[in-house]
């Protein structure tokens, strides 16, 4: 068993990391969607 | 015959003789959420029920928490199965309109510095001694999300889940009076003065209706403890976007949202018996969740004047006060501060960027914890 300040230290750095992370990916991918499937204001209505 | 009165007239005194000191605390307690819920409006949906819930559980002799007592059997079927949270996302999904995020991508980021809070107060919840799946819990108060908060308290620490619940809604409805002097500490006036382009609409519905979809995908690989909570939100938000499943949408943002709001805070509120509920733990998780939210706030702020700097004063920092997750209360106190420094200043549209970004990054931030969690083998 890890001790406590291994355990915290850990999750602050993944966790954290990689919510950071995750949202980067997302907001890139997001990004990138927006460029293939641009907005067309005749084509929504 | 005056020995049967007697003990008939005992049945009468029952429940004053088996009050213990602590019932008419927490009656006091629930009666006091009933009128933050009633009088001040803070978050009624939920503090009544919690309010009216506990009055009730803190009534001896009723066995209503019980084995089959109505509000046992109320919080076996939904909370202890995790259900109700679940069901409470799909109407969050199918009530929350993520464009803004998605017109500004980089409001993910704010989203994702409004979570620091959560992990700053799981090192000081383990510092004071907590266990980890407590720790982890009272940390996830800071995600200022009550589904998530209850949703991970019932699978790992159910002896906090009504502290860590009533801690999360009171503070997310503490919103307006706990950001604005964080905010006000945090910025210059001419930070706080900035004026940010309103953006024009650029997201395709093709976009929006992807977004949830990739959201469900990417997100569930990387963080798969967390699938129920990230797939729940967007099974929501798809079918409001699709338009395809109208009468779903409205069953799930009104009558399911309703219906479960209701059994979920009478049985939240249950769970604050006085037996179990007044301790120092309780007092130490309402500080811990205090502050949680706070540290959320001022890392959201650290992060807004971060990219002030980088995009050379074009964001406004105060937007990353929006980046937690209490939607969309965070979103209009930031638009409430920028218009006091700065009449011509309109934030609303870009701090509901940055606040819808922190509904996805408070789901995110628990669903990686958990897999974190499990990935170190602790769940």
């Amino acid at each position: 068993m890890m001790d406590r300040w291994t355990f915290g230290i850990t999750m602050l750095v993944v966790g954290m990391g990689g919510t950071l992370l995750t949202l980067v990916i997302l907001s890139l991918i997001m990004s990138i969607m927006k460029k293939i499937f641009p907005y067309n204001p005749e084509k929504e209505k | 015959m005056i020995e049967a009165i007697i003990s008939g007239a005992n049945g009468l005194i029952a429940g004053f003789a088996n009050l213990h000191w602590s019932n008419p605390v927490m009656i006091a307690i629930g009666c006091l959420l009933l009128y933050l819920g009633v009088k001040k409006d803070f978050e009624p949906l939920l503090l009544v029920p919690i309010g009216f819930g506990c009055i009730l559980v803190n009534i001896p002799l009723a066995g209503l928490m019980e084995k089959e007592g109505f509000l046992r059997t109320i919080y076996d079927a939904g909370v202890i199965t995790e259900l109700f949270p679940l069901f409470i996302f799909v109407g969050i999904g199918a009530m929350t309109d993520f464009r803004p995020v998605l017109e500004n991508p980089y409001t993910f980021l704010l989203g994702a510095a409004g979570q620091c809070g959560i992990f700053i107060t799981l090192l000081l919840a383990l510092a004071l001694g907590f266990k980890y799946n407590e720790a982890v819990t009272i940390g996830i108060i800071g995600a200022c999300d009550g589904p998530t908060v209850i949703y991970v308290a019932s699978q790992y620490a159910q002896n906090l889940l009504g502290p860590c619940t009533v801690a999360a809604y009171s503070y997310m409805s503490l919103v307006p009076v706990l950001q604005p002097p964080i905010m006000k500490m945090l910025t210059t006036k001419k930070e706080r003065e900035t004026i940010m382009k309103t953006h024009k609409k650029t997201v395709s519905k093709t976009t929006a209706l992807l977004f949830p979809i990739v959201i469900t995908i990417v997100g569930g690989l990387i963080a798969p403890k967390g699938l129920p909570l990230l797939a729940t939100i967007m099974l929501g938000n798809f079918m409001k976007e699709s338009g395809a499943v109208q009468r779903l949408t409205k069953a799930s943002e009104n009558e399911i949202a309703n219906i479960v709001t209701l059994l979920l805070g009478i049985s939240i509120g249950a769970t604050m018996d006085g037996r179990v509920f007044v301790q120092p733990t309780t007092i130490i998780v309402l500080i811990l969740g205090l502050l949680a939210i706070c540290l959320d706030t001022v890392c959201g702020v650290i992060f807004g004047k971060i990219l002030y700097l980088l995009t050379g004063g074009k964001i406004n920092p105060l937007i990353g006060a929006a980046g937690i997750s209490a939607f969309p209360m965070s979103a209009r106190v930031v638009q409430k501060e920028g218009q006091k420094y700065n009449k011509k200043n309109y934030l609303l549209m870009h701090a509901m960027g940055a606040n819808a970004g922190g509904q996805v990054g408070s789901v995110m931030a628990a669903a990686v914890m958990l897999s974190v969690l499990k990935g170190m083998g602790i769940i």
